[in-house]
């Protein structure tokens, strides 16, 4: 049984009169693909801005790597070694692919004032590592002949993977992705399932919010689903699709696979 | 056009154009002198600008910081370059321990400042840092009593020239058979120094560092999610645009040999600003070309309308002063209406700023 | 103590003109979220024309009444000053107003830099003195003493912040203006037309700054093509202290820094032992808008907003 990476335990935040999260804990395990799905306004997206560090929780606890992550800033969070995607895409717009990827590499290095100003040799040799590493990045994630164009220019589908380029540079543990397939047609689904699979078994934890029931079917190992800020269940996959509260969630609401969430077995 | 000047792309072109840019700025002062000996002046004003517009840029151009009381870190720099070289409390200290002085204290207001107010969105700040700048001027012009430190509106005259040994700034002397007059000298100072700021900021510019601030000016939020402690790099980017302000600062000093508050006004600020603006935000050449129009422009208008109106009307009409502030208020909002990104526009800007922008990327 | 009844009624003098101006700001903030720097330089203008119509009147010895003297000048004053605001908004920031904020921010610095070079041009360099058409009359009251000038201005701003109210809270406009400031989208799909909405809210701000200007220059006697700046400034630094966007918060926070300004410059020599005098006025203004940015950035009445841009 591989270690525990991340431990959640009874996490809520409040927003005014909305209460996001309620009491919810999970747990991540190390090298395991994990699911985070419920149906729109559920409180995914809270939840990742709590852990990592946008939000402060009212209470619960936040554990990674054995340490707490409560009253981290963001950029803390990302030292620590999680790095995050945007549902709404969030990249450097008026820079280039590869500067965008280049600027991921900023946590792991340190060249500051000084080492830019006089440009000594552990500067210079720093920044020919970042732009290499930012060049594999690239390769990695199949954008490498877009590296000198604006992001912004970038198609949909080629934004949403130098995000992730983006967010690996930061050389995370846990990789956590907003609905990276949002907005995907089927073989560019394909190909991020690809991706992220191949990004797990290189060593990097993943999690993940979907939408696409298909795509969180296929790669999640375990999946943890939220209704109105709260937990109804956290299982193997296969066991979610059965799940009769799971279903009951969903029902009226989108649905991405025939059978899950109208009940019909599996 | 920068390729004109990338030496890895077309060396003997390049160096070509080097050289004849260097030859022309050598010859520079002695051709003003031959129109007029105040235009060497207006050279060595051109520069000091080119300094000042240089340290705002990396806060409004990289980083994305609107700073409205920016004139206040120039300020600071004149006025401790006074206080310590001059006969106001009577010590001579030499240039080169009091530049790097005036520029530390510079960059400690910066901190100062940006200490508690850089988190705040964009037009608050700009209006804290406008607040900030009226107080450091308000100040300079009062704290003359109940003890005399800044001798208020009155200023602080007859100020060190830089110096040393028997070598002075100042004076007019021949040098190796060439005539040389004393803002002849210090044109070449500033010259030097401008040259080393470019070359620092184009450093910057391409550095770690310099990537962090467009991080932060492109999206705070993804910035922070990557990792960058937004608050010390925009601490850093304020507190590095203080100190070019403080050695700025300290040369004009020494250049006038006199400083009032009277020079540290908003309206600075906001020339300065213009500069930075019109000359294409971010982009190192551009900010440049906006100081040296900015500078020479309402010089050359006063030069040439005053003697006109004469000769029309019989007399002045409209002070070339007056028309200088005009036409800059009207340039700033045809600018901002028509080419928001500035006559030199870095790539970069350009996108940012144009209307249409819609990418989905934003 | 015997000064501090008198502080507070210069205090509230000088916070009931702040106010006036303070209101500008706010609508326009609170409704498409620009600074309209060139508020002040409204206020100006609004002056410097009632002191043309004024002198003009006054030099051609006409038979008229004071009253009737200087409601001539602010009807022309007051209209002036509508259209100069209604073309600022239609040239300089309505193509805008999709643009990052830098740029509109940038315009309105410009449109200020012009109003008052234009003035400069018009009416001169030097101090301009208002004709004193009635003198003030001091009325002793709790040991200190009021002038009927003061009286006049607290009682006409209030009454101009309360006809505002009225038109905000009871007539279509007014709800139109408060849709337009929660939601601008949704209310255009209601059929509001947002770009009438804003032009009101420039046009009426500039009409409470036209008298505000007349305020200022009948209280201190003089106007001059600078004086728009610091009074905008401070203006501005009184939306914030109330709340940007919420008319109460204006009214609230112009004559709260009015009062903190007047004490303050009262009592700096006492409490600084003689080291800072009162020529540091104009410095508690700034030191207010710092602080409260800095601790409470939504201002006393607004709601929380959040630092991240």
């Amino acid at each position: 049984m591989s270690e525990t990476l991340l431990d959640a335990k009874e996490l809520s935040k409040r927003f005014g009169g909305v209460q996001a999260l309620s009491e919810v804990g999970f747990s991540i395990r190390q090298g395991e693909i994990y699911g985070l799905i419920g149906p729109n306004g559920a409180g995914k997206t809270s939840l990742f801005n709590v852990l990592t560090g946008i939000y402060q929780p009212e209470s619960g606890s936040v554990g990674f790597c054995g340490k707490s992550l409560l009253g981290l800033k963001p950029n803390q969070v990302a030292e620590r070694g999680i790095a995050r995607t945007f549902q709404n895409i969030r990249l450097f717009a008026n820079l280039s692919a590869l500067e965008n990827v280049m600027i991921g590499r900023h946590v792991r290095t340190r060249a500051g004032v000084f080492g830019a100003i006089f440009r000594d040799a552990g500067t210079l040799a720093e920044e020919r590592a970042i732009e290499r590493r930012a060049v594999e990045l690239l390769h990695y994630v199949g954008i490498a002949d877009r590296a000198n164009d604006l992001a912004r220019h970038l198609p949909y589908g080629d934004q949403r993977r130098l995000e992730i380029a983006r967010a690996l540079a930061t050389e995370p543990r846990l990789l956590a992705l907003d609905e990276p397939a949002a907005g995907m047609n089927a073989t560019e689904t394909r190909e991020l399932r690809t991706l992220l699979g191949g990004i797990r078994d290189d060593g990097t934890t993943i999690l993940l919010i979907e939408h696409d029931m298909k795509l969180v079917m296929n790669l999640c190992d375990r999946v943890l689903v939220l209704d109105y800020g709260r937990k109804i269940a956290e299982a193997a996959a296969a066991e979610i699709q059965r799940d009769p509260k799971v279903i009951a969630a969903y029902l009226g609401g989108e649905v991405e696979t025939a059978g899950a969430a109208k009940g019909t077995a599996q | 056009m920068i390729a004109f000047f990338d030496t890895r792309k077309n060396p003997k072109l390049a160096w070509v154009g080097i050289a004849l840019i260097t030859l022309a700025l050598l010859l520079l002062p002695f051709a003003a002198a031959l129109v007029g000996t105040a235009w060497v002046r207006v050279l060595n004003f051109a520069l000091l600008y080119i300094m000042l517009a240089l340290g705002l840029n990396i806060v409004v151009g990289f980083a994305g910081l609107l700073d409205l009381g920016y004139i206040a870190f120039y300020a600071v720099g004149a006025y401790v370059y006074a206080l310590l070289a001059s006969p106001h409390f009577g010590l001579h200290w030499p240039f080169w321990v009091v530049l790097p002085i005036g520029a530390m204290v510079a960059c400690l207001f910066g901190v100062l400042l940006g200490a508690p107010t850089l988190k705040l969105r964009g037009d608050y700040l700009a209006i804290v840092t406008l607040g900030f700048g009226e107080i450091i001027r308000i100040f300079l012009n009062n704290l003359n009593t109940p003890v005399n430190i800044t001798n208020g509106p009155q200023g602080i005259n007859l100020i060190d020239p830089f110096s040393f040994g028997s070598f002075s700034f100042s004076r007019n002397e021949k040098i190796a058979g060439i005539d040389f007059s004393g803002p002849q000298k210090y044109y070449f100072l500033l010259l030097a120094i401008t040259v080393l700021i470019i070359v620092i900021n184009v450093r910057l510019q391409n550095s770690r560092l310099g990537r962090a601030w467009e991080a932060i000016r492109e999206d705070e939020v993804a910035a922070q999610a990557m990792g960058i402690n937004t608050r010390n790099v925009k601490l850093l980017a304020f507190a590095m645009g203080a100190s070019f302000a403080g050695v700025a600062g300290g040369m004009f000093s020494a250049t006038q040999a006199f400083v009032s508050p009277e020079s540290f006004g908003l309206f600075e600020s906001i020339i300065v600003l213009s500069m930075v603006v019109l000359g294409g935000m971010g982009n190192i050449p551009g900010v440049i070309l906006g100081a040296v129009l900015l500078t020479v422009f309402p010089e050359f208008l006063r030069y040439t309308m005053e003697p006109l109106q004469s000769q029309l009307f019989g007399r002045v009409i409209v002070a070339a002063e007056t028309v200088r502030l005009l036409v800059f208020g009207i340039a700033l909002v045809a600018v901002m209406l028509y080419r928001p990104a500035g006559l030199w526009p870095s790539e970069v800007r350009k996108r940012e700023l144009t209307r249409e922008d819609n990418g989905a990327a934003k | 103590m015997d000064i501090f009844i008198q502080q507070i009624i210069n205090g509230l003098t000088l916070g009931s003109i702040y106010a006036l101006v303070a209101l500008g700001y706010t609508m326009v903030y609170g409704i498409i979220g620009l600074i309209n720097f060139a508020h002040g330089e409204v206020v100006m203008i609004g002056a410097m024309i009632v002191l043309s119509v004024v002198s003009g009147l006054v030099g051609a010895h006409l038979p008229l009444p004071p009253f009737l003297i200087i409601f001539a000048g602010l009807a022309v004053a007051v209209p002036a000053c509508m259209g100069i605001a209604y073309a600022m908004e239609k040239v300089a920031y309505r193509p805008l107003r999709k643009a990052p904020r830098l740029a509109p921010l940038i315009t309105a610095i410009g449109m200020s830099i012009i109003l008052q070079n234009l003035a400069m041009m018009i009416w001169g360099r030097n101090y301009l003195t208002f004709p004193n058409l009635i003198e003030p009359q001091p009325i002793a009251i709790w040991g200190a003493t009021i002038t009927d000038l003061q009286i006049a201005i607290i009682l006409l701003a209030a009454l101009m912040m309360a006809g505002l109210v009225l038109l905000v809270q009871k007539t279509r406009l007014g709800m139109a203006m408060r849709a337009t400031a929660q939601n601008p989208q949704v209310a255009g799909l209601m059929g509001i037309d947002i770009n009438t909405v804003i032009s009101a809210a420039f046009m009426i701000g500039a009409a409470l700054a036209a008298v505000a200007g007349l305020m200022v220059m009948s209280y201190y006697g003089i106007a001059h093509y600078y004086m728009g700046f610091l009074l905008g400034l401070k203006a501005f630094t009184a939306a914030v202290l109330g709340g940007i966007g919420n008319l109460a918060g204006a009214m609230l926070g112009g004559v709260l820094l009015g009062i903190i300004e007047a004490l303050g410059a009262g009592y700096i020599g006492d409490i600084t032992g003689g080291v800072l005098g009162s020529n540091y006025q104009d410095v508690f203004a700034f030191f207010v808008l710092i602080l409260v940015l800095v601790f409470r950035p939504s201002g006393l009445l607004g709601e929380r907003i959040g630092d991240r841009a």
